[in-house]
């Protein structure tokens, strides 16, 4: 028993290593003093690993008070709460619709629009590479703003059709037999039961504006546009210099709050996931 | 073949005792059944012996053998049947009942020979090729018993295994398990909280309540002669009557209970029997065919307006309205004393 | 309240009002650029104009016949293949590891979803900063713990870059995939498991026999998305290596991205972006078989 025990926490331990030591990385990079970082790999003698000089704050200062990092976060939260505005007004109706209204067919439409989130941005990124620039919002947090739903309605509205799903419908029609009708139901007695959907919807929202690359770089060009996921790899160069500390220092704390959400909404998602195959 | 015994046995979840205590001694060859309602610890007890839950103290022997200790459920040499079946849903039925012998290393030949024996014993045959979700509740039953049977094992234990059975299903099912008991004789542990069950099947019940075990013996002295009110309230359908009279000739706090189906009218009886007689004011009468349940009230009683309950078969044809009350008795040997603080019997 | 039938009790076409934004959102925005884009691919078009020339097969020609699509068509596979190859093995073990309880379970759960959790491209950029050859911490620890002796220059070779290319894949999707695989194990029917133990079968027996069969429509599912989201990713490669050294390790996405975006020849980069259907056809069907399974076998 015991030898069965301390594989296990050695195999936990392997892969807490395997997952976390980029992070490590990250974080200690963020503070590490340049002279400690830019140490050539090949001396054995320095440890990469641990602080051999006192950690600095020069990097994080760098990061926020002389690059566009400040405006990129502003420019991400906006996008997050327009796309989240949109995707929710689209998506949330569509599920019930689908879930409650629809009947039979209800669930092969929902499976379809589910699928459309297969199509992936790098084949669609050409036509509506075009498109935009017909509407000309090239260069504009507007393109983003169109286009990111055609990735969260697809997945949302498959979320919310699951999630009603667990809801049961006797406590709407209770209310029709009441003396609501159908629409008053959804205006009045629905939103406070699909709460925990919407919750969802609007959480997976933003994890998918964070993490979002391809529109961004397809679409931003100028660094006061860019978002954090784009502007981070691709603007934090000063000449042609990466200065990794500030890098990291970014990647560090997007990465946190992103962190925090997913593990309290991971349920969820994978609810979603495996299309109720398996009961999350 | 071989007989399970069970010492000091007990198992504690936190604070809740869910088996506190129990002794027992099952014979070779023995039927029998765990009864007792939800958080009885009758399942509680079966996994104990199962070894899918470890003691929490006490003792446990398979075949004179100890097995309390780290002794796995593969090397008892039990067989189990799950509430839900517990069927592979993704092989076929043969290979559902091939599993265990497989695992101990059976050669194919003989597995071959072994799952079509057991599949004839219960007429199962043509769904061997089947899928598990193929097949009804009761052919589901079928085939877990198959699995259970095809290893020969010490002591089969059994899980409440008609409950996921729609009623007129369990009573086909039940005869099945009765054609089972009959050819297999193996010792057999049966947990079930239907007594209906427990005394068609078992020939020693144990009657479990909230840990403990608070009667163990026969149908019959289950039935005939219990040892405390719990016991004589469960088992029985309908249950016993069980009464305070204003008799001063019996010690005070006394229970008198009577079984419905001795509590008939007076002149049911023949002349000549020693009877106890009872006046009953009649409130309902349920028809329901071969007996009738009367419900109503007897002024003896200390407490007037407590139910009592008189089931007549339809042998005894006398009218019996709404809203009267009768002469009826009970026979006197019938009648059983219990203490009423403690609950237990009173023997006079 | 009024008594007779109105429009708010009509639950067919509030139905449908309520389906609307979103069926349009799909068809107009995803359904009509997906068709576009495969037209696209039959034309000669460029982002600038508006012009659109039917082209016939040229653009596919043309491509079949460039090495650098060629490589990419193969890196593409060979990355897919041997990233979700590699985690389908280790989110299988992971999985075993993690439905155990021990302590300290909820932090290393946080630690393990972290590659998932965290934007593409701040984790591409990371790791590019650990295979940077001249600091590069990788090649320190080999050294330090005397595993290495000439020097691993990363990013800078062909066959190394595409092994890191798919280490860092795998690294990102292994979380996702662990969970979902974890949730499928929850959903064992426990007394089927305890079934088996009572029935003889040792641990090995039981995960071969008993627990993966049950778990195959989940493990569909995990490696499903895997391939989807590895084939069609952008950043990875990007970020990286930028398709380099010398084109030597695009990807379809990348190489899309390069001619068509970069490149203006939408034609060209539509052409080698339809590659990518082949796959998620595949995909589709699979999930669709998955999930049809699902319905029958839940009773």
């Amino acid at each position: 028993m015991k030898l069965k025990r301390m594989g296990l926490y050695a195999a936990a331990l392997g892969f807490m290593v395997f997952a976390g030591f980029p992070f490590y990385w990250m974080l200690i990079t963020s503070f590490k003093q340049n002279r400690d970082l830019y140490v050539g790999a090949s001396d054995v003698k320095h440890i990469p690993w641990i602080f051999n000089d006192p950690p600095t704050l020069e990097h994080v200062r760098l990061l926020l008070g002389q690059t566009a990092f400040p405006r990129w976060v502003l420019n991400t939260l906006l996008v997050v709460v327009a796309v989240a505005v949109i995707t929710v007004a689209v998506a949330v109706p569509a599920g019930y619709s689908l879930a409650r209204l629809a009947g039979r067919w209800g669930e092969r439409l929902g499976m379809g629009i589910f699928f459309t989130y297969l199509i992936p941005p790098t084949l669609l990124f050409i036509p509506f590479s075009r498109l935009v620039a017909l509407l000309g919002l090239n260069n504009s947090l507007g393109a983003l703003i169109l286009i990111y739903p055609t990735m969260t309605i697809p997945f949302c509205t498959w979320l919310v059709m699951g999630f009603l799903r667990s809801v049961p419908w006797e406590i709407e029609e209770q209310a029709m037999i009441d003396g609501y009708s159908r629409l008053e139901v959804i205006l009045r007695v629905a939103p406070r039961l699909i709460m925990p959907g919407i919750l969802t919807v609007v959480v997976f929202t933003f994890t998918l504006v964070m993490q979002e690359f391809v529109y961004a770089l397809t679409f931003l060009s100028s660094v006061e546009k860019m978002t954090v996921s784009l502007g981070v790899p691709i603007a934090l160069v000063r000449g042609d210099v990466y200065h990794w500390g500030s890098l990291m220092a970014a990647a560090l704390f997007t990465s946190i709050p992103l962190a925090i959400v997913y593990n309290l909404f991971i349920d969820r998602f994978i609810q979603g996931f495996t299309m109720g195959a398996v009961k999350g | 073949m071989a007989g399970v015994e069970v010492r000091g046995l007990e198992k504690h979840f936190g604070d809740l005792r869910a088996v506190d205590g129990v002794n027992l001694s099952i014979r070779e060859g023995e039927f029998v059944v765990l009864l007792g309602s939800s958080g009885s610890g009758k399942t509680t007890l079966l996994r104990m012996i199962a070894g899918l839950e470890r003691p929490s103290s006490g003792e446990i022997y398979i075949g004179g053998e100890r097995v309390d200790g780290d002794v796995p459920p593969r090397a008892r040499g039990i067989a189990m049947v799950f509430q839900s079946y517990a069927l592979y849903p993704h092989r076929t039925v043969f290979k559902n009942i091939s599993f265990p012998l497989e695992a101990h290393g059976v050669p194919r030949k003989q597995i071959e020979e072994k799952v079509r024996w057991a599949a004839e014993l219960f007429s199962i045959t043509r769904y061997l090729d089947r899928y598990p979700r193929q097949l009804s509740g009761g052919e589901r039953q079928r085939v877990a018993l198959c699995r259970a049977l095809v290893r020969d094992p010490k002591v089969f234990l059994l899980d409440e295994p008609l409950a996921n059975l729609d009623a007129k299903l369990r009573n086909t099912a039940r005869d099945d398990l009765k054609r089972f008991k009959r050819q297999i004789k193996t010792t057999t542990v049966y947990v079930t909280h239907d007594q209906v069950e427990a005394m068609g099947l078992g020939d020693r019940i144990v009657v479990m309540e909230r840990g403990k075990v608070r009667q163990v013996g026969t149908p019959q002295q289950v039935y005939e002669d219990p040892v405390d009110t719990f016991v004589a309230t469960f088992v029985g359908q309908p249950p016993m009557n069980l009464l305070e009279l204003a008799d001063p000739s019996l010690p005070p706090r006394t229970l008198v209970g009577f079984r419905p189906e001795h509590f008939l009218p007076r002149r049911a009886f023949a002349a000549g029997e020693s009877l106890r007689p009872f006046r009953f004011a009649v409130r309902r009468v349920e028809y329901l065919g071969s007996d009738r349940y009367v419900y109503g009230s007897t002024p003896e009683s200390s407490n007037p307006y407590s139910t009592v309950i008189a089931k007549l078969p339809a042998t005894v044809a006398l009218a019996v309205p709404e809203g009267e009350t009768h002469e009826f008795a009970v026979p006197i040997a019938t009648l059983r004393y219990f203490d009423a603080d403690t609950g237990l019997r009173r023997r006079p | 309240m009024t008594t007779r039938r109105t429009i708010a009790d009509r639950e067919d076409v509030l139905g449908v009002l309520m389906l609307a934004p979103s069926l349009a959102y799909v068809i107009l925005l995803v359904g009509v650029p997906f068709s576009l884009a495969i037209l696209l691919s039959f034309s000669n078009a460029s982002a600038g104009s508006l012009r659109f020339q039917w082209a016939g097969w040229s653009n596919y020609s043309a491509i079949l016949g460039d090495a650098i699509f060629l490589r990419a068509l193969r890196n593409s596979a060979v990355v897919t293949i041997g990233s979700q190859a590699l985690v389908v093995v280790l989110a299988t073990a992971a999985a075993q590891v993690f439905r155990a309880t021990f302590a300290g379970k909820r932090f290393a759960r946080f630690v393990l979803l972290l590659p998932w959790a965290v934007p593409v491209s701040l984790a591409a950029i990371a790791w590019t900063w650990i295979f940077d050859s001249t600091v590069s911490v990788i090649n320190w620890t080999l050294k330090a713990a005397g595993l290495m002796h000439g020097w691993l220059y990363w990013l800078g070779d062909p066959a190394l870059a595409l092994l890191a290319i798919i280490i860092v894949q795998a690294w990102r999707i292994l979380p996702f995939a662990t969970v979902i695989v974890l949730a499928g194990l929850a959903s064992i029917p426990q007394e089927v498991v305890e079934a088996a133990i009572v029935d003889g079968a040792g641990f090995w027996r039981r995960l071969f026999q008993v627990e993966l069969p049950l778990l195959l429509p989940v493990v569909t599912v995990a490696v499903l998305f895997g391939v989807v989201y590895t084939a069609t990713d952008l950043g990875v490669v990007y970020i990286l290596t930028g398709g380099g050294p010398a084109n030597t390790t695009q990807v379809l996405p990348t190489l899309a991205f390069q001619r068509g975006i970069l490149g203006a020849d939408l034609g060209q980069g539509a052409a080698i972006a339809v590659f990518l259907l082949p796959f998620l056809i595949v995909v589709a069907i699979a999930m669709l078989r998955v999930a049809r399974r699902a319905e029958i076998g839940a009773r």
